[in-house]
């Protein structure tokens, strides 16, 4: 810096646009970024660590013995459930601490900066995903430990944990939607926790649906939620590929392209 | 090209804003701003809180789209090819926009690599930055730990990684203590050495004089006026003196006394125990001295001061804004003449 001197604008090679592979790019690096703000402060994971232990077991030894008369027979029903609404859940926290994230002036730069405008928040997403895997392989070493021995074999154990990372970084976009809209962290919260109670607890998460009445039934049958329970539970019970899966992703799929191009565009439109 | 070409025409100017308008709510933040900034030169925004310099600087920045009025970066419009200016700029914001959780080096090495470097490359690039900067002590501590100073300097260390010919310094000396705040000038003024352009906001005339080659005036979201610190200056008068009596019933005699010999008219502080005046010729102090002393007035303190913002900012606007539009719209005449 002190003897070199600047280029001329005149000998610059300057464009407009940003390329595909400079978005994969810059998102990767923001992602870095994310990680390693995890492990500057590892407080932030005592929600991932913690929640599928304490549930897991609240959840099995409530509701075993009343739905499928034991606990043994319980866990294939009940873990699937545990780990969608856990890690979904959590996908909440990401929309939460976008918004405390971009109040800092450090996002001031990240605009300044010829990026993606889409890599901040890209980003950010993409490196929670460390956060849903903690959640999935904490809550099936605590079926595995509590005797859990899924069927469907370690291969598809791992392919339904993908599918559920996948849907919920796909959610979490939602979520950041709200984060970039919303005026506080707090308010993020309220609102996501309002979204997401219903969705996770009407659905046949924790109970068979034919015990509802009609009306509920027919809601727990259509929501999303179930539906990625049950492609869950047939990959892990049984190994089987099911409607649900194809669903599931198409679901998935679909509230990226609807909810990114969204939030992005009301990111750029905020101050 | 016909990029290349639009470039030719118009890079005269390293920043050229006109009638820049920004508006929030019912309230202009800015109301018509106009700017040309020569490349190679440092410009300074002078005004008050809230006078507009931040939201001027944001827009130039393609961080606020502008309500109404273009600006161009080195000819480059600022809306139209937004991706284009951030490649010609560093803009280094009046609150530290680094990331706190991180250490310095992290946060260089990660702009770095948004800035397309290579791995190694970031790395050496930070460490030559840091070097450059004296952090290298700090360079693997958290942010949180840093002084306010040391937080400004990683700061600009930020804005050049990329080497921009422009970088925008939104008050950059504010908060700071002297001495950091004169290393923050030594580093300016290398910056604009190795050919930089260099605005700079500030709300002390003082900076404005040390630093830049020429100043706008700012106010309520207009430029007020504009020209050289000495322009600006002779304007206003060059100093102003100021005097402090130990009996508060000599006042008034004081004051004739004051009045009588600089021939000024002069200005009672409401406590009714300090006088102002400004100040031609200093030399006329000596003759104030003895005839203060002849009149049998004892003074508790007495000092010349430069013109501080609050006098330039009363001078400026007390002499109705017709007159100071009328003078800039003067002096960007005789600016389009120069370029033509």
């Amino acid at each position: 810096m002190k003897n070199a001197s600047i280029t001329p604008v005149s000998e610059r090679r300057l464009k407009n646009n940003t390329s595909l592979g400079q978005t994969f790019r810059n998102s990767l690096t923001m992602a870095y970024r994310g990680l390693l703000k995890i492990r500057r402060t590892p407080e932030q994971l005592f929600d991932v660590t913690l929640q599928p232990i304490i549930f897991t077991l609240m959840f099995t030894y409530i509701f075993g013995g009343a739905i499928s008369g034991d606990v043994q027979s319980y866990l294939p029903v009940i873990i699937p459930g545990i780990l969608v609404q856990t890690v979904i859940t959590t996908s909440i926290v990401t929309g939460v601490q976008l918004r405390e994230d971009m109040d800092k002036g450090v996002f001031d730069r990240f605009k300044s900066l010829p990026i993606a405008r889409i890599a901040p928040l890209a980003g950010a997403l993409l490196a929670d995903t460390i956060r849903y895997t903690i959640a999935t392989v904490l809550t099936f070493s605590m079926g595995y430990i509590m005797g859990y021995r899924p069927d469907g074999g370690l291969g598809n154990v791992i392919l339904a944990a993908l599918l559920v990372i996948v849907c919920s970084w796909a959610i979490s976009w939602i979520f950041a939607f709200f984060g970039v809209i919303a005026r506080t962290a707090s308010s993020v919260q309220g609102i996501s926790m309002l979204v997401l109670f219903p969705l996770t607890f009407l659905s046949n998460a924790f109970v068979p649906v034919k015990t509802m009445p009609s009306w509920l039934r027919w809601f727990a049958d259509i929501n999303p939620v179930s539906h990625l329970i049950t492609a869950v539970r047939h990959l892990t019970n049984s190994g089987s590929f099911g409607w649900d899966f194809a669903l599931t992703l198409i679901g998935a799929a679909v509230i990226v392209i609807v909810f990114a191009p969204l939030t992005v565009r009301a990111y750029m439109r905020r101050t | 090209m016909n990029v290349n070409k639009n470039m030719r025409d118009n890079s005269e100017w390293a920043v050229e804003a006109q009638g820049l308008v920004k508006k929030f709510g019912s309230n202009y933040a800015v109301d018509g701003v106009n700017l040309n900034v020569r490349p190679g030169a440092i410009y300074g925004v002078l005004g008050p809180n809230g006078a507009g310099k931040t939201t001027t600087i944001k827009m130039l920045a393609t961080l606020l789209r502008p309500d109404a009025g273009s600006a161009k970066i080195f000819g480059y419009d600022v809306v139209k090819e937004p991706q284009i200016v951030r490649q010609l700029i560093g803009v280094t914001g009046q609150y530290a926009s680094v990331d706190e959780s991180l250490t310095a080096t992290e946060n260089l090495v990660i702009f770095s690599r948004l800035l397309g470097l290579g791995r190694a490359e970031a790395k050496h690039k930070s460490a030559e930055l840091l070097e450059e900067f004296g952090l290298t002590e700090a360079a693997k501590r958290p942010l949180k730990n840093f002084s306010g100073g040391m937080r400004r300097r990683l700061d600009l260390a930020a804005s050049l990684i990329a080497q921009p010919p422009l970088i925008f310094l939104d008050e950059p000396t504010t908060g700071l203590d002297p001495r950091t705040r004169n290393q923050m000038w030594d580093t300016i003024r290398r910056l604009v050495k190795t050919g930089s352009t260099v605005l700079l906001t500030t709300q002390y005339l003082q900076e404005a004089d040390e630093l830049a080659d020429r100043i706008a005036v700012i106010d309520r979201g207009r430029v007020v006026a504009e020209g050289t610190a000495d322009e600006l200056k002779a304007s206003i008068g060059r100093s102003s003196l100021q005097l402090r009596i130990q009996e508060s019933q000599d006042t008034e005699l004081a004051r004739r006394t004051v009045e009588q010999v600089l021939r000024v008219h002069s200005a009672v502080s409401p406590e009714g125990a300090k006088i102002t005046a400004p100040m031609a010729d200093a030399d006329k102090v000596t003759d104030l001295l003895i005839a203060l002393r002849e009149a049998g007035i004892k003074l508790a303190e007495m000092s010349v001061q430069k013109p501080t913002l609050d006098e330039v900012f009363l001078t400026i606007t007390g002499h109705g804004v017709k007159e100071d539009a009328s003078e800039e719209t003067d002096a960007r005449k005789k600016m389009n003449e120069e370029v033509k």
